[in-house]
């Protein structure tokens, strides 16, 4: 059983880093790591929702967080000189932070209620990015140097971006090495009290706080971590496109951030992974149909959430198979 | 005889409705007290104010002297008062051990941080959860089902899982939300049966709201009777079945039921 699974996260992390750089090598399909780095990052996004959605909240406002972190990175590059990988981790705490002072007041509200104030949260974000000065307006931020080198006492550890002569495996590596950090965090939250706190938060919160559980900062706690995540996946495709607007990050973008954890399977800790490489793959390789891209895939949307109601993943148990 | 926990003049105003009036009394160390009253009578209402569910609109609940009732339930837990809630509040999609060990979170010494990295506080902390855990499925006789889900047991299982979740915390005082309700004879026989090594074996001081007149005689030390919001009589059992208010209450009286 341990050893059954030690060997899975063995051929994840294969398949990760070392079969797809090969494959699309051979293959020669070189668009694919743009594809594939930005389903790491939206996975990491869809990781954060996942989690509020463990406590029993519908979050659809993701894509505020992703623009938030966007924009702060960008802006500490640009405006005061920081290495990108100073803002990777300061775009997710500004994010937390911004998350707990409206969290505080927002997470009382459950079901829908909850949902819709996430929803205009987004739209909030992109109006905000619109006036402030700081973040330049509709005109955006742009020609945002790629990320330079990482070193500690001298030693080099990431070579500077600019220099390389494939910054595309170089931005897939980084955003694999996130989403692996990021589900590896997530599996434990899961599998330790933490997460089954949070089960017992989804299930009755009147419950769990008549047997002590502080639930108003347990629920503060899983938001920040979930918009900590949606920073973290902002601020790289920042580095990725070197640009960012207010229309960088829009209510869609929310909206699939959520439909990939409900395509993958609230229940499961990889299932907005899945939910996300199906989504965005499937919707990549559905331009080949042209104008019936949106159809085909809509449909499909539909077909599966009829078929299999609790995510794809649920597949699994029905087989008889463990989570 | 010590007052643990004292009731001082506590009232809800809902709008112009007073649900409890004034309502005062004292529950001793180590007795089994029960609340009794007819539908509508502000039981319920009195259950969540001692248990800080609900804030007071006057009044104050004291647990050993310290007032409790303006503070958050979680931190009234903390110090020692929890409440059970009626069949339908469980972990659902839990099974009744994964119920009982998560109910543990009072006792918790490690940080959620330390859960999260998986320290030795936190290990330690796990295990102990589980034996006590083990112990409380014992002690309530729930064995055969302790990998049921929770969602798939009937009524009398359910009361008994919410008093191992009510147990786990280790309470000083617990209070009962009609712990009887919807029970046949023998799940009532067995419920009492309960309640009383409760206090026997493991010296927690039990609160209890209840409709079920011959469970409450036998199971109580003393009973409050409330009607209307406001105490009417308070007293043993057998004081309580000869006082005349009561039976008032219970029954109407028989020239006010004919309208002279």
């Amino acid at each position: 059983m341990n050893a059954q699974r030690l060997l899975g996260i063995a051929g994840f992390l294969l398949a990760v880093f070392v079969l797809v750089p090969w494959g699309i090598a051979a293959s020669g399909r070189w668009d694919f790591y743009y594809t594939l780095t930005s389903v790491a990052l939206l996975s990491i996004g869809a990781a954060g929702v996942w989690l509020t959605f463990y406590i029993g909240r519908i979050n659809i406002g993701q894509g505020a967080y992703a623009l938030m972190g966007g924009y702060v990175s960008a802006v500490l590059i640009t405006k005061a000189g920081f290495s990108f990988w100073a803002t990777l981790p300061l775009a997710g705490l500004f994010c937390a932070v911004i998350s707990v002072l409206i969290g505080l007041p927002i997470l009382r509200l459950r079901g829908v209620y909850f949902a819709m104030v996430t929803l205009v949260l987004t739209e909030v974000t992109r109006l905000t990015a619109l006036a402030l000065p700081v973040t330049n307006g509709a005109k955006g931020i742009t020609s945002i140097p790629l990320p330079s080198e990482l070193s500690v006492f001298g030693l080099t550890i990431i070579p500077d971006f600019a220099t390389m002569q494939n910054p595309k495996l170089a931005f897939y590596l980084l955003a694999a090495t996130l989403m692996v950090l990021g589900y590896a965090a997530l599996w434990r939250i899961v599998n330790s009290r933490l997460g089954h706190l949070c089960r017992s938060l989804q299930q009755n919160e009147e419950l769990a706080s008549s047997i002590g559980v502080n639930t108003a900062y347990l629920r503060v706690l899983a938001y920040a971590i979930s918009s900590f995540f949606g920073g973290i996946s902002g601020a790289v495709f920042v580095a990725i496109s070197q640009s960012i607007y207010p229309s960088s990050f829009v209510v869609t973008d929310s909206i699939n951030f959520m439909l990939y954890c409900f395509l993958g399977g609230l229940g499961y800790v990889f299932g907005p992974m899945l939910g996300t490489l199906l989504l965005y793959f499937g919707w990549d390789l559905l331009s080949v149909a042209k104008q019936y891209q949106l159809l085909i895939y809509s449909s499909a949307m539909i077909a599966l959430m009829l078929a299999v109601p609790n995510g794809i993943l649920s597949l699994l148990d029905r087989k008889g198979g463990q989570k | 005889m010590t007052a643990i926990l004292e009731v001082k003049g506590i009232t809800k105003r809902y709008g112009g409705l007073t649900a409890v009036n004034a309502v005062s009394f004292d529950v001793a160390e180590g007795e089994v007290l029960s609340v009794i009253g007819p539908n509508g009578a502000g039981k319920s209402t009195l259950f969540k104010l001692i248990s800080s569910f609900v804030p007071a609109t006057a009044g104050e609940v004291l647990f050993r002297g310290t007032k409790i009732s303006d503070l958050a339930p979680h931190k009234v837990a903390r110090m020692g008062v929890v409440r059970t809630f009626q069949e339908t509040t469980i972990f659902k999609s839990m099974t009744v051990r994964e119920n009982i060990v998560v109910a543990h979170q009072l006792r918790a010494k490690a940080s959620l941080l330390g859960f999260f990295l998986g320290s030795a506080q936190a290990k330690a902390d796990e295990e102990a959860f589980g034996v006590s855990a083990d112990e409380i499925i014992r002690f309530l006789g729930l064995g055969a089902i302790r990998d049921e889900l929770a969602s798939n047991l009937p009524q009398g299982h359910l009361r008994a899982l919410g008093m191992a979740i009510g147990l786990a915390t280790n309470p000083t005082v617990l209070l009962l939300d009609e712990p009887f309700a919807g029970m046949n004879h023998d799940e009532t026989m067995n419920m009492v049966a309960n309640v009383r090594r409760l206090r026997d074996e493991r010296g927690v001081t039990v609160l209890l709201v209840e409709h079920d007149m011959p469970a409450v005689m036998k199971i109580s030390d003393r009973i409050v009777v409330i009607n209307f919001g406001e105490k009417i009589a308070e007293g043993t059992p057998a004081e309580i079945q000869a006082n005349p208010r009561v039976i008032e209450a219970y029954l109407g009286s028989e020239d006010a039921a004919i309208g002279m």
